[in-house]
């Protein structure tokens, strides 16, 4: 080995010393007295250690096609109005059906579904004059599918950043599954309620006994001197697409807290015009599936502002008010996994984690000295970098840290002297056989390198396909194990062969004491 | 390089005699060891007693999941499992009548330890039931009956039926993915019959493992899964070790008996084997009585795996390879 090479390589030692030191120094300084130029702490706690809440959502694509459909249909009915062409449109499951009330304007209700509803296609099947079946296209479904878990995504996200989360993470997972991480969050109970509400808004009338359809909803809570349950038309006149902006109000005397709809501007219109039309009847304000209340329209109301009011908390309405401004999921979603951990057991978890490290650690340090004396102290000087390197790696790489991940560090150092153990038992024997230091040094690391390597590679995959298979705390150790392999490779391999060489370049290596 | 190296025979023996250092040089040979020097335990000679009962181990791991099959965690069966702490020590029995009125599918109220206090409910979803009123019923209940600020709920694990039977499917995958990587990475970087007796040996530890989980009723969740396998990783990394050095004194001595071979070969990395061993069981055993609970079956798994997959390079990987080795002998003549 000639000595440049050998300062080169002292050269990237140290300047990885360096640098993960001073990259990792944010976690230990104190918050109030750290200088500026270290930066933020760069170790993310996973939610089991610091505490929070993991939920994944599954979001009910079908329903969401479904009511895709429901609102077609609507749709379809009051443009066939508009056209003069008079026709009544139910709607169940995944089938529209088109009632028309004269059979010659066939023809013109065919051509404006082909121009204007190119989602709908007629079913087989259908023989009579005056009655359509429809349906989406398969394609459409699929697209609807689509976009239900997209804009899911975004509802949700939107709340969360109304509710007002530090840090969350809201992904999506295989076709319809949506993980939601909220760290830290106090009341998980509360933002699951938040998250999961469909929040479809829907203004519809109280039956008068008219032809309208109808049907039969309950009451959100009992009120005295309220009905339990109300008789409303299907139709809906204004859903919750037409509201601008929502805020909770605080409570008044005569009532407690409400929420305060500010409707957009043709939301405004709408409003106006249906109050208009409909004097002296119950309006009923629906919100997923359930009637809120059901006043009496006593006149036109322009101004663009209606309320929900109820029996209320201040947190209920406040919360009611971030639905209603975020908008309605596209489709009902579900929780399917949750796992919350309360902070002090994420508290628990870290010092138990520490201590195990701390102890195992010094067992294997003191027990690497007394067997190996001099080449003990060096492998255990590879142990202390190969846990700094470890550390400065996962917060590089962004990786949070585990409860499994704390245990992937600590059987890493428990595993990471089989390195320097193989070669240091290689240069024994190699002594043994009579050798020079110098000879048995190098016949020592060559020798032992196949198996070193061999060995580290299949545990790597292991480590893979943990990655690929797991899921939250599992994937951490997975990658502690893996990010661990390959410091241990570097510092019990290439960092003490440095000191080595070093001490060969300068001829000070008389012996070898291991 | 200052020392010229002789490529035609690269594992040094007594031969090459132009490394040897002249007396003066040399160093004292007086190392701190566990083991006398040139040791030689017939191992191989006495493999067929333990091949015997490792079979009968086997057989009696399988017979486990039958009789006491494994303790599934609500990763891989679906439904709730919540941790929570009382202010004051109580009972299991205690607790499961405070929650007698809630009608809770197949309850169980484990202690969980902390003198008492801490305990872990655990109970199945039913069909169609919400899965996030739970943890807000179970709040309001102990509220009632034990006071308010009395108790803590620490954690609440929930998983739906249909992730759990994905995630045993997925589990069960990566096991055997896994199993045959291993196996056939072996083949490729060594021959076929290592990969086999590998592979082989990884069957047996993942048996036992399995086994001794059976028999203790350890909870197997994804974290568990996770040690298994790490086990299925450290038992290939033990066998290679020893391949490794066995492949090298085939090298230098081509025409000797394979099974003095793999005989001396063990008996050279067996200090090794006792140390790395030996340094890993240190940290396994901290882990496991200091971790926390909720470390324990993870670092039991961890330990158990060590040892049968120390144990299993020796006495399963090894005969399989000179099984394998004589009886295509046997073919070729």
């Amino acid at each position: 080995m000639n000595p440049g090479n050998v300062m080169v390589r002292l050269g990237i030692l140290l300047a990885l010393i360096v640098g993960s030191i001073i990259y990792l120094l944010p976690v230990v300084w104190p918050e109030d007295s750290k200088p500026s130029f270290l930066g933020e702490n760069p170790i993310h706690l996973g939610l089991d250690l610091r505490g929070g809440t993991h939920l994944l959502f599954t979001v009910d694509v079908d329903k969401g096609v479904e009511a895709n459909l429901a609102r077609t249909g609507e749709e379809l009915a009051r443009e066939a109005r508009a056209e003069s062409i008079p026709v009544t449109v139910t709607h169940e499951g995944m089938t529209l059906t088109a009632k028309l009330e004269a059979a010659d304007k066939r023809e013109a209700f065919d051509a404006m579904i082909s121009s204007r509803f190119p989602t709908l296609e007629m079913m087989p099947g259908d023989a009579s004059l005056d009655q359509v079946r429809l349906t989406f296209t398969k394609r459409d479904v699929e697209q609807i599918k689509r976009w239900a878990v997209e804009q899911s995504l975004e509802t949700i996200r939107n709340r969360i950043d109304q509710f007002g989360v530090a840090e969350p993470t809201i992904q999506r997972q295989g076709t319809n599954d949506i993980v939601v991480q909220l760290p830290g969050v106090q009341d998980p109970q509360r933002a699951k309620q938040l998250i999961g509400k469909t929040a479809v808004l829907e203004f519809r009338l109280v039956s008068d006994g008219g032809k309208e359809p109808t049907d039969k909803l309950t009451a959100a809570q009992p009120t005295a001197g309220a009905p339990t349950e109300y008789m409303l038309e299907k139709r809906v006149l204004m859903s919750g697409t037409a509201v601008a902006d929502a805020r909770m109000r605080p409570a008044t005397q005569l009532e407690g807290p409400y929420v305060e709809l500010i409707l957009s501007d043709s939301g405004a219109r709408d409003f106006e015009a249906l109050t208009g039309e409909n004097v002296g009847r119950n309006l009923a304000i629906v919100l997923d599936g359930k009637v809120f209340s059901a006043p009496v329209i006593r006149e036109r109301i322009g101004g663009g502002r209606a309320s929900i009011t109820g029996s209320f908390d201040i947190k209920e309405a406040r919360d009611l008010a971030i639905v209603l401004r975020a908008g309605a999921l596209p489709a009902p979603i579900r929780i399917i996994e949750e796992r919350t951990v309360g902070p002090s057991l994420g508290r628990d978890s870290i010092r138990q984690g520490i201590l195990s490290l701390a102890l195992g650690g010094l067992l294997v340090v003191v027990f690497m000295v007394w067997y190996y004396r001099g080449a003990g102290v060096l492998a255990d000087v590879a142990l202390a970098l190969n846990v700094l390197f470890l550390m400065a790696l996962l917060a590089a790489f962004g990786a949070t840290l585990t409860l499994p991940g704390i245990a992937g560090i600590v059987l890493t150092m428990g595993m990471a002297v089989d390195a320097n153990v193989l070669i240091n038992e290689r240069m024994r024997e190699e002594l043994r056989l009579g050798k020079t230091p110098r000879a048995a040094l190098e016949a020592g690391y060559e020798r032992a390198w196949a198996a070193i390597r061999d060995s580290n590679i299949t545990t790597f995959v292991s480590g893979l396909i943990l990655f690929q298979f797991g899921s939250g705390p599992v994937k951490g150790f997975a990658v502690t194990l893996c990010i661990g392999i390959i410091t241990t490779v570097f510092t019990a391999v290439f960092a003490t062969r440095v000191y080595y060489d070093l001490r060969l370049s300068q001829r000070r290596l008389a012996r070898l004491s291991v | 390089m200052a020392e010229p190296r002789t490529k035609k025979s690269p594992r040094a023996g007594a031969a090459d005699t132009e490394k040897v250092a002249s007396p003066a040089a040399r160093q004292d040979l007086n190392f701190r060891t566990i083991l006398p020097r040139n040791l030689s335990i017939d191992f191989v000679g006495k493999r067929h007693i333990f091949v015997i009962l490792s079979t009968i181990l086997n057989l009696l791991a399988i017979a486990l999941f039958f009789i006491r099959p494994l303790n599934y965690g609500v990763d891989f069966t679906g439904g709730t499992s919540i941790r929570v702490r009382f202010a004051e020590p109580t009972t299991a029995s205690a607790v499961r009548d405070d929650l007698d009125n809630l009608d809770l599918r197949d309850l169980t109220v484990q202690d969980f330890g902390d003198q008492g206090r801490e305990f872990l409910l655990r109970f199945e979803i039913k069909e169609g039931e919400e899965m996030n009123s739970v943890s807000q019923t179970l709040s309001t209940l102990f509220n009632d009956k034990r006071g308010e600020g009395k108790f803590e709920i620490l954690s609440v694990e929930s998983v739906g039926p249909k992730v759990g039977a994905d995630l045993r499917r997925q589990g069960f995958l990566a096991v055997l993915v896994a199993t045959v990587f291993m196996g056939i990475y072996i083949a490729l970087r060594f021959e076929f019959s290592f990969g086999l007796g590998a592979v082989i040996a990884l069957v047996h530890d993942v048996l036992i493992t399995v086994g001794a989980l059976m028999l203790t009723q350890y909870a197997f969740d994804l974290t568990t899964l996770a040690a298994l396998l790490t086990v299925i990783g450290f038992s290939v990394h033990d066998t290679i070790i020893i391949s490794d050095r066995v492949r090298e004194n085939l090298r230098r001595n081509p025409k000797a008996d394979l099974a003095a071979v793999i005989n001396q070969s063990i008996n050279e990395t067996l200090s090794r084997t006792l140390l790395t061993t030996g340094t890993a069981l240190f940290v396994l055993i901290a882990l496991f009585f200091l971790g926390g609970m909720g470390l324990q079956p993870f670092a039991f798994t961890l330990l158990i795996g060590l040892i049968t997959g120390t144990y299993s390079t020796i006495y399963i990987a090894a005969p399989v390879v000179l099984l394998w080795s004589k009886s295509s002998r046997l073919a070729k003549s």
